[in-house]
């Protein structure tokens, strides 16, 4: 297994679970303690209609994926505003509009039949220099907005009617953390793909919060455990020729699994 | 001019109006309850006073602005604190939250952030809990931090929506006698349902069915005559005293109502 850190393409691969898990963690927990977890898979499966985009107009994925995502996200925030009661109605719908469109912009892309399954599972194993850029970035982003309005967030999360009269720009914020969310499950689906987003969106998550005792420690923890069962995830792909995205889930599940019963055995005794 | 003046105010979500004609006018030194049966506008009356809502007619002045623009007089204590107990936050972050959002460090809290947030806490008496997760507390005591969110920013109005409805009965009383003592420097307004036990530690009643009336009960023995031999009223008693006017004037002689129409 040594020899394989050599390769340009597995080191690419690590560099990305790595940024991707910190990533994730971050805004995970966001998205987990607003209760947002199914508009993350709306946003996530609208997405591929960002995908289809790009691959119709010949654009970087990323910047197709990133642009439609957004959109989704922004329309998400702008309906939310009007008909709070009816958004689960709103995401079911943006989530299968979405991936309509990328399959029906992908069939009338003329002589393109790379396979599509690599954006469903993930491919991290095709990180580029460019892709490493800008997860890198985004992750700088994220992190600079949490040590500027961490406190912002946090009020706007934990009571947000409250944080209104204290003077927080709560639109504002929650629109912040659906965009940064939206961006985030982007990177991601190169990682897991987009079907095993959610599951790499809040199975650390869920470990961290039962560990911590503030929003910034369940973060950095599961940010720290994403990074863990990614990298476990891949070498375990590597060793055994199993789907990385895959891999990294299952992995994923059983960690979530022992801790749980460490937690019994635990609470037991 | 008294610290909130309410003057006609009337309002309706859509067609039906939830308050009707409105007039109430708080002192400083008022510990006022606002009570009244569920639905009779009692939360509706709240948000006005917070400016979460606007009159559609009249007009609610706090310290004589309107209450958005002197939101930092007021500290509030909204209604169900129960929710979100599993959220990873601490006691002294909570509290923290209610500073208003003006000055403030490039990052995170300032000393004198925490250290006013630990003042608001030894005030509730909850100082030791300042490191504790919220959801570790009891509903007393999470109640307790939250008055001390309120009393963060220094409010010179404490506006306590329900404060007691899911405590057991002692740590009720113990919530009344922190606000009893928090009474002689901050004018307090608590909506209740409670009403057998706040009408003990209030000097002002309002009573608030669409319309709203209003009396003075700071002396006890005048207003309630079987209060002076010790014992208890039941709900329906007090809420037959207080909720109509003509019951106070015509058939229980003996009460001076000061009523305001």
């Amino acid at each position: 297994m040594i020899e394989a850190l050599s390769y340009g393409f597995i080191q690419h691969a690590l560099i990305a679970g790595v940024l991707v898990s910190l990533a994730s963690g971050i805004i995970g927990s966001l998205i987990v303690v607003n209760r947002m977890v199914f508009l993350a898979g709306g946003i996530a499966h609208a997405s591929y209609g960002g995908i289809g985009m790009a691959v119709f107009l010949g654009l970087p994925i990323f910047l197709g994926a990133s642009l439609f995502a957004v959109a989704a996200a922004l329309l998400v925030s702008v309906l939310t505003l009007k008909k709070r009661e009816r958004i689960d109605t709103f995401i079911g719908l943006i989530w299968a509009v979405g991936m309509a469109i990328g399959v029906i912009l992908i069939d009338i892309t003329p002589g393109y039949n790379v396979d599509m399954m690599s954006y469903l599972f993930g491919s991290i194993l095709a990180v580029s220099s460019e892709d490493l850029y800008f997860m890198g970035a985004l992750l700088g982003v994220i992190v600079a907005v949490m040590l500027f309005w961490y406190r912002d967030i946090l009020a706007v999360s934990y009571d947000s009617e409250y944080a209104a009269l204290r003077g927080v720009n709560v639109r504002l914020f929650y629109t912040l953390i659906l965009i940064l969310s939206a961006l985030t499950v982007v990177i991601a689906i190169k990682v897991v793909g987009l079907i095993l987003v959610i599951a790499m969106l809040t199975i650390p998550v869920y470990i961290a919060e039962k560990l911590s005792n503030s929003l910034a420690q369940m973060m950095l923890y599961s940010g720290l455990i994403a990074a863990f069962f990614t990298l476990t995830g891949l070498a375990v792909s590597y060793a055994y020729n199993l789907t990385s995205g895959a891999s990294i889930i299952v992995i994923s599940a059983l960690g979530l699994g022992l801790f749980l019963l460490i937690d019994k055995v635990k609470r037991v005794s | 001019m008294g610290v909130i003046d309410v003057t006609n105010v009337s309002f309706a979500y859509e067609k039906d109006l939830v308050l009707e004609n409105i007039s109430l006018t708080v002192e400083k030194e008022d510990f006022l309850a606002i009570i009244g049966p569920n639905g009779g506008g009692k939360s509706t009356f709240l948000k006005l006073m917070l400016g979460i809502l606007k009159p559609n007619k009249g007009t609610v002045r706090v310290l004589g602005k309107e209450p958005s623009k002197n939101l930092s007089h007021i500290g509030y204590v909204p209604q169900n604190t129960n929710v979100n107990t599993d959220f990873p936050i601490k006691v002294i972050e909570v509290v923290t939250m209610g500073h208003v959002g003006s000055k403030r460090p490039l990052f995170g809290y300032g000393q004198d952030e925490i250290a006013c947030a630990m003042g608001a806490l030894a005030q509730v008496g909850m100082e030791a809990y300042a490191d504790y997760k919220i959801g570790s507390l009891s509903g007393g005591q999470r109640q307790r931090v939250m008055i001390a969110r309120a009393l963060c920013a220094h409010p010179s109005i404490l506006i306590l929506d329900e404060p007691t409805a899911s405590i057991d009965v002692a740590g009720q009383r113990d919530i009344y006698e922190l606000l009893k003592e928090l009474s002689k420097s901050v004018t307090i307004i608590v909506v209740s349902h409670d009403i057998s036990v706040i009408l003990e530690y209030a000097n002002k009643a309002a009573h608030i069915n669409k319309t709203l009336s209003y009396h003075d009960i700071s002396n006890k023995e005048k207003t309630f005559p079987s209060h002076a031999r010790g014992e208890h009223f039941c709900e329906v008693e007090l809420l037959q005293m207080l909720g109509s006017k003509s019951s106070c004037d015509t058939s229980e002689p003996g009460k001076k109502w000061r009523t305001k129409p």
